[in-house]
Formats: structure tokens, sequence, C-alpha cells
């Protein structure tokens, strides 16, 4: 089972190793609060990641249409495009509002909780919180 | 026949019952594609014992016994199948195959609606994201297929947790999981017996994607708090009515991920496999008996009407002796 996404590293990069780290940058400048230059993109990806590559994905990003740019000192920073989403997400919604019978052939990440799930949870959770923040502290960073 | 025809169903309820909860211990993929085996197999085994069953009622249908030149007498004298048990067994039949032709018309709807959704969205990407507040995050099948999630989704994960996420759907739409969850949902349509798969699939896809995404993440602990972490954020969400039903799958995610990974265990997937040979081999031989059986009815016909003085059939050539050795 090798893993396409590890091809980057090494400089060698797929079609779909291409397509995998485009959602990996435009799914970080959408987690994030404000716009991010692409170092700052960088820090939020996998380390191994060069430079470059990061350079070449955002604005390729950015000639699609998806991201807006604005200069900041002598870089630029990236911001999802934010217009437009709306209508999707009512029928993503829709989609998923079907029934046990039309999720079928969806996956979804998660199902619900019962109360009883949620306590469990963060019981679950809490086990091993201190890892979590590490994290959350290196990877914010 | 007259036990091994019924091995099917009994193979069927023994995998049934026992199925979902073993392969729960099992390595996920594995534990997949022999939960994808076990419905199949059990699925055609059970469609084919009914067929045999209610063939020999249906044989003994005087009109059908003439187009088929074999003697009634001699098949009901030979016949160990009550005639009430032949007719249930065409009754369930008939219901199973409407089922599943029901179900499979909806699993075309939905994946027709799916591709198409699929091409309807904007991007040109891999990544959908939907400027959402709500958590949510699902597999789109399509070609290709694409992965939605939500801005919210993503505003409560970790860097690291988003990775895995995103390694989680990727691994469903790789190996095409919505197809294992069809395979399931039709072999239950046809066979009721076969529901408890349906459930103890899905989640063991679930896990085959959670520990895909572990090993890309190369922590399990981080894809442990990717999933419990949006399945507390969308249970903030929205809270359905029925959920006592579905409750209880996150938390056994969660607690296997924060669990060293699950040992390769062959000796359920050899007992499984043994239960499937089984099931094959009786149907295999409750169709010869049957077949064995036809053709002596067959053979008596010719005789009656050979010692009547005329073929029972117009310009049927050869003799009762021939057409017996031929078939047997």
């Amino acid at each position: 089972m090798e893993e396409p996404g590890d091809e980057g590293a090494s400089g060698v990069l797929g079609r779909r190793a291409r397509g995998e780290l485009e959602s990996d940058v435009l799914a970080a400048l959408w987690a994030s609060d404000g716009p991010l230059t692409a170092r700052q993109v960088r820090g939020a990806l996998r380390g191994d990641l060069a430079y470059t590559t990061v350079l070449t994905i955002l604005s390729r990003l950015y000639e699609k249409g998806m991201l807006v740019r604005h200069r900041e000192g002598r870089s630029y920073a990236y911001e999802p495009v934010r217009d437009e989403a709306s209508h999707t997400a009512q029928r993503m919604r829709s989609l998923l509002e079907g029934g046990s019978d039309r999720q079928a052939v969806l996956a979804r990440f998660v199902s619900e909780l019962s109360e009883q799930d949620e306590h469990l949870l963060h019981q679950l959770l809490s086990g091993s919180e201190a890892r979590v923040e590490d994290d959350r502290s290196g990877g914010r960073a | 026949m007259l036990y091994s025809v019924y091995v099917p169903f009994a193979v069927t309820a023994v995998l049934a019952v026992f199925a979902p909860r073993l392969v729960r211990a099992l390595p996920p993929r594995r534990a997949a594609w022999a939960l994808a085996c076990a419905a199949l197999v059990t699925a055609v085994g059970w469609a084919g014992a009914l067929t045999l069953l209610a063939f020999t009622g249906v044989a003994q249908i005087p009109e059908i016994a003439e187009e088929g030149r074999w003697s009634v007498a001699v098949l009901r004298a030979e016949d160990p199948v009550y005639l009430v048990v032949a007719g249930g067994s065409a009754l369930i039949l008939a219901v199973g195959v409407v089922s599943l032709g029901v179900a499979a018309v909806n699993q075309v709807r939905h994946f027709v609606r799916a591709r198409r959704e699929c091409a309807r969205l904007p991007e040109a990407t891999e990544l959908v994201v939907v400027d959402d507040d709500v958590p949510m995050a699902f597999a789109l099948p399509g070609a290709p297929g694409r992965i939605v999630v939500s801005r919210g989704m993503l505003h409560c994960l970790t860097d690291r947790e988003r990775e895995a996420l995103l390694a989680h759907e990727r691994a469903h739409l790789r190996r095409r999981h919505h197809l294992f969850q069809s395979l399931w949902r039709l072999t239950a349509a046809l066979n009721p017996l076969l529901r408890p798969l349906v459930a103890a699939g899905e989640f063991v896809l679930e896990r085959w994607a959670d520990e895909e995404a572990a090993e890309h993440v190369g922590d399990r602990a981080i894809v442990a708090h990717a999933v419990g972490r949006a399945a507390l954020a969308s249970a903030g969400a929205s809270r359905p009515a029925a959920l006592a039903a579905t409750g209880g799958e996150v938390p056994q995610r969660v607690r296997a991920l924060l669990a060293p990974p699950p040992a390769r265990r062959s000796l359920p997937l050899a007992v499984g496999g043994l239960l499937l040979a089984v099931c094959c081999v009786s149907l295999a031989n409750a169709a010869s008996d049957s077949d064995r059986m036809v053709d002596s009815a067959q053979c008596a016909s010719y005789a009656a009407a050979a010692a009547a003085g005329a073929p029972p059939a117009g310009d049927h050539r050869y003799g009762p002796d021939f057409s017996c050795g031929e078939h047997g």
C-alpha cells in the first residue's frame, strides 16, 4: 500500500499526488482564520514539502480562480474565494439529509452521536489529550 | 437433496449471527473482503437453494411436466420435499427477487445522483470546500470522486487532524468503498437474514479508512482525535431524533485507534471460508441430486410412452434407453 502523498517528498509528483497536494493546500487555507503566505502554508502542511512546490500549487489554485491574493511585504498572502459556495452548500447538505438509504453511496466521516457516546468520547479523548495539545501548538505555530 | 439443500440456509444463519461480531476483531481491510465474500456466496447459496426447493414443487405441475417430458408420479414419489416447503420457497424467492430489483434501482439512482453532483461541483479539484459552518465531511463517489468538507469541519481540526480527515476520505474513494456498501445492501435486499452484515460492513469500512489514514499520518492517536473531535463538533451542530440505532460507532472507532493495530488472525477467516465452501458444495450436491431426480422421472416418462407404443413427444427419434444413458 504505497501512499502517493509520499512521492511529494522525493520531488516526483504524479498527477494524483499533485491533486492531493492541491487539496491539502486548499484545506489549510480554509482552516485558517486569515490569509496565509506560502511559508505559512508550508508550515501548516507536513514538513517535507519544498517551498517551491507549495508556491507552484498556490499559483495554480490562484489561476483556477479559487484563491485571492494580496501583497504582504515581499510575497503574497493567499485566501480562498468565498462566494458562490453557498448554493453548493445547500445541495451538499440535502445530499446528506436524504436518509440512510441515500447515504448508501456516501461515506461520511463521522456518524451521529448519542449522549452516551458523547460522554464516552470525551473520556476517551481526554485520556491522550496531552498529545493533541502538542500537535495543536506545534501545528499552529 | 434431502439435507444438503438446507445447508446454505444454515450457513447463512450462522454467518449472519457470528460474522458481525467476528469482523470487529479483524484488521478492517481483511474484514471487509471477508464480509463481501460471505455476503456474495451466501446470497447465491440462498437463492440457489430456494430455487431448487421451489422447482421440486413447480415441476409437479402437469403442464410443466409435459413440457419437460418427465413423469409427475415418479417425481412425486422420489421427491423428498413437501409441497408446502416448495411453495413457501417459491414465495420467499419471489419476494426476495422483487426486493432485490427495487434495491438495485435505488442504488443506481443514488449513484447517478452522486455522479451528477460530482460533475456539477464548480472546482476541478479533488477537494471541495463548502462554505458552511455546520461541520460535515464525506466522500462523493464519481469519476473522479470528490471529497466534500465544510469550512466548519476544517475549523475544528488541527493541521495533522485535517490531514487525517483527508486521508480517510481518500481511502474511501480509492478503495471504492461504495461498491462494498452496494454489495451488502443488495444481498441484504435479496436475503433479509444478511441485514446485520450491512451495519457491520459500514463500520468495517470506516475502520479501514481510519487505518489507512493512520498509516498516512503515521500516528494512530491523531486519527482518533480527528474522528472524535469531528463527531463532537457535528453533535453540537445537529442531533437527529433517531440516535439509538446508530449509536456507539464513533467511540468504537476511537477506541480501536487508541489501541494497538488489530492482529492478523487467520482462524476466523479459515472457519468462515470453510463454511462458505460447505455452502457451495452442498448447493452443488443438491443441484446434482435434483438433476438426477428429473432424469429418472424423464426415463420413467419415456419408458411409459414406449410401453404404450408411441413416443411422448412428436419426432423424438431416440428410445428411452438412449435418452436415459445420455443424461445419466
